[in-house]
């Protein structure tokens, strides 16, 4: 009788940049998603053991639960602020922020836009959920107009509460912002693309060209009241009209071919 | 090092550049302007940090940072820019990271003016961001004090991993005086930052920087870690300094400015023959309670000039507990009283002392 031999191939395992832990993040929120993809982007490029993230305020609060590397849990919209302290005492460490929308594009406007116009050297991993999830699901300078939130109950009034923010457009205007892109989470091609933005984005920093940012249209099935399934439909059919995808800014260095 | 004429904003850069300071985060705003413009000049000259942040609260942010990663780091304001980055204060307290910040008063509230004052002693003296702490507090009265006080700032944040605020108004940062820096000590080698500082997790499990204790009996937890840490402090840096105590009838409790003033109106009213004397508390938290309550068994009144309308004097009132007549002197708005107001205060108190034989 012939011998039978057994062979063992590894298809899923979590990455080392990510503690074998469950996460507080709702079920079908694609933050886990993106906490993988950074998480993967780290071992790949072998620098957990010299990479420093910030964590927000808001759903990612608790990120350093989930990343087996150095922590800093940031105050509400400071991550860039603190970032830049951390990246300019310590240069040749990785340094990236980890914020939402409510974070970075309302309370922490102005040290997002001065830390790109700085061209700090610093990659930021942008959540776009169109809402302000921690707190229940209120209104963010992201959420749609006609978007129901808790505190825009009847839907974003544009003529009450102005206009959503376009970010990754907000930033790629400024010159120390060499790295900019919008990409989304709500399919697996479009999550393999923003895998790919990411790695592109720590590159940049590793490479000392400046200020790069990784925007991801995400779901928050839970306060938009949607299940997970039909939360990424909607990115697809309401997020991705108002945000599009593409890249906004990517330095001479790294641009292989015009993609826009 | 010989005395040299300097200037008290630019003494205490100078100064906590020679005791290590490796990176200033800051933002102009008079009268403390001259310490952010000396370290734009001196910091890169050195291969150390200089950054002009866009806001105080920016600034803070990045100190915060900084701190983080294990450098002696700091960052000087005014009063108006001192309240903004009061959240940055609450989070480097609620994280434990040594931090030192020179706040040259001025006049307030609001935009107020920029002429020197003492009126934002309850808000950093008392705690100024959200939750429970108070920061070390350290208040010169002369620019030579300003210069240790700012090198001692620096030893003391890193021995407490805590907040120091070097306290001082805007006369003390604009007064140029002869005084003598210390020499210079070189910035803390990378591989010498502290155990719990944020480098990287190279060979050791990974640090973590954070204020938020979700579970409340962890925060409590934490708050009475805090408060056991604030007790030592209490115990062991006390500061003050005492002029013409003995035999006095009255004892002037000031601070700064105040406390210099106050300092020559005792000296005029000795020569009248008036026994009086001076407690110039430096550590302003913590505050030398135990020496005004023995002041206070020892004098028959006291006096407390501020140049602002009477803060601290709710803490030699505390220290008293009602065993003599507290009376208060205070000017505002960025005036600074003169001796002869002074004395002329320590004339009705001394008056007033006047009992039938």
């Amino acid at each position: 009788m012939a011998e039978e031999k057994l062979v063992e191939s590894l298809i899923y395992a979590k990455p080392e940049s990510l503690y074998p832990v469950g996460t507080h993040y709702c079920p079908g929120c694609t933050h886990g998603v993106a906490h993988r993809l950074i998480a993967e982007v780290i071992d790949e490029l072998g620098v957990r053991e010299e990479t420093i993230g910030v964590a927000p305020v808001g759903c990612a609060v608790f990120a350093y639960n989930y990343f087996n590397m150095d922590f800093a849990e940031a105050a509400h919209g400071r991550a860039p602020a603190m970032a830049t302290g951390i990246k300019r005492v310590s240069p040749d460490k990785i340094v990236f922020t980890y914020q939402g929308d409510g974070d970075l594009a309302s309370i922490g406007m102005a040290e997002i836009i001065h830390a790109a116009a700085r061209g700090e050297n610093i990659t930021v991993i942008f959540i776009n959920n169109a809402n302000y999830g921690m707190t229940g699901g209120q209104m963010a300078p992201t959420t749609l107009p006609g978007q129901k939130t808790t505190s825009s109950p009847l839907g974003r009034d544009v003529e009450m509460h102005g206009f959503p923010i376009r970010v990754a457009e907000l930033l790629s205007q400024l010159d120390g912002a060499v790295y900019v892109v919008r990409r989304s989470l709500h399919s697996v091609a479009n999550i393999r693309k923003a895998k790919k933005a990411i790695r592109q984005a720590f590159e940049v920093q590793q490479q000392g060209l400046g200020f790069s940012m990784v925007e991801l249209l995400s779901s928050c099935p839970i306060n938009w009241g949607l299940p997970p399934v039909e939360a990424l439909q909607w990115i697809e059919d309401h997020m991705l009209p108002a945000y599009p995808l593409g890249d906004y800014k990517v330095h001479p260095a790294i641009a292989k071919k015009p993609t826009r | 090092m010989a005395k040299e004429l300097l200037k008290g904003n630019i003494a205490f850069a100078e100064a906590a550049i020679r005791a290590g300071c490796e990176a200033y985060f800051g933002y102009p705003i008079t009268p403390q302007t001259e310490a952010l413009e000396h370290m734009s000049k001196r910091m890169p000259e050195l291969g150390r940090v200089f950054l002009q942040a866009e806001s105080e609260v920016a600034a803070i942010n990045m100190v915060y940072g900084a701190a983080s990663a294990g450098v002696r780091v700091m960052t000087s304001s005014s009063s108006p820019g001192v309240s903004l980055m009061m959240e940055g204060l609450s989070y480097i307290v609620g994280s434990e990271v040594p931090v030192v910040l020179v706040d040259i008063m001025r006049g307030g509230p609001g935009l107020g003016n920029i002429a020197p004052s003492q009126g934002d002693y309850n808000q950093i003296v008392k705690g100024g961001g959200h939750g429970d702490y108070r920061p070390i507090v350290l208040a010169p009265a002369t620019v030579q004090e300003l210069i240790d006080l700012t090198v001692e700032a620096f030893d003391l944040a890193e021995k407490y991993r805590y907040i120091v605020v070097v306290l001082a108004d805007g006369s003390m940062g604009q007064i140029m005086e002869p005084a003598e820096l210390p020499p210079m000590k070189p910035v803390r080698k990378p591989e010498e930052r502290p155990a719990w500082a944020l480098t990287g997790a190279k060979g050791r499990d990974p640090n973590v920087i954070t204020s938020i204790y979700i579970d409340p009996a962890v925060e409590e937890e934490f708050n009475l870690k805090l408060k056991a840490k604030q007790e030592r402090i209490e115990a062991n840096e006390v500061r003050y300094k005492e002029i013409a105590l003995e035999e006095a009838e009255i004892a002037i409790v000031a601070f700064g400015t105040a406390g210099r003033v106050a300092q020559s109106a005792v000296k005029a009213a000795r020569e009248e023959g008036i026994r009086v004397g001076l407690l110039r508390p430096i550590s302003l938290y913590p505050y030398p309670y135990h020496r005004v309550r023995e002041l206070a068994s020892k004098v028959k009144a006291m006096l407390v000039v501020e140049m602002n309308g009477g803060q601290m004097v709710e803490d030699v009132r505390l220290a008293v507990e009602g065993r003599v007549p507290v009376h208060f002197y205070g000017r505002m708005g960025g005036v600074v009283p003169l001796p002869e107001e002074v004395l002329d205060e320590i004339r009705k108190v001394h008056s007033g002392l006047a009992v039938p034989a």
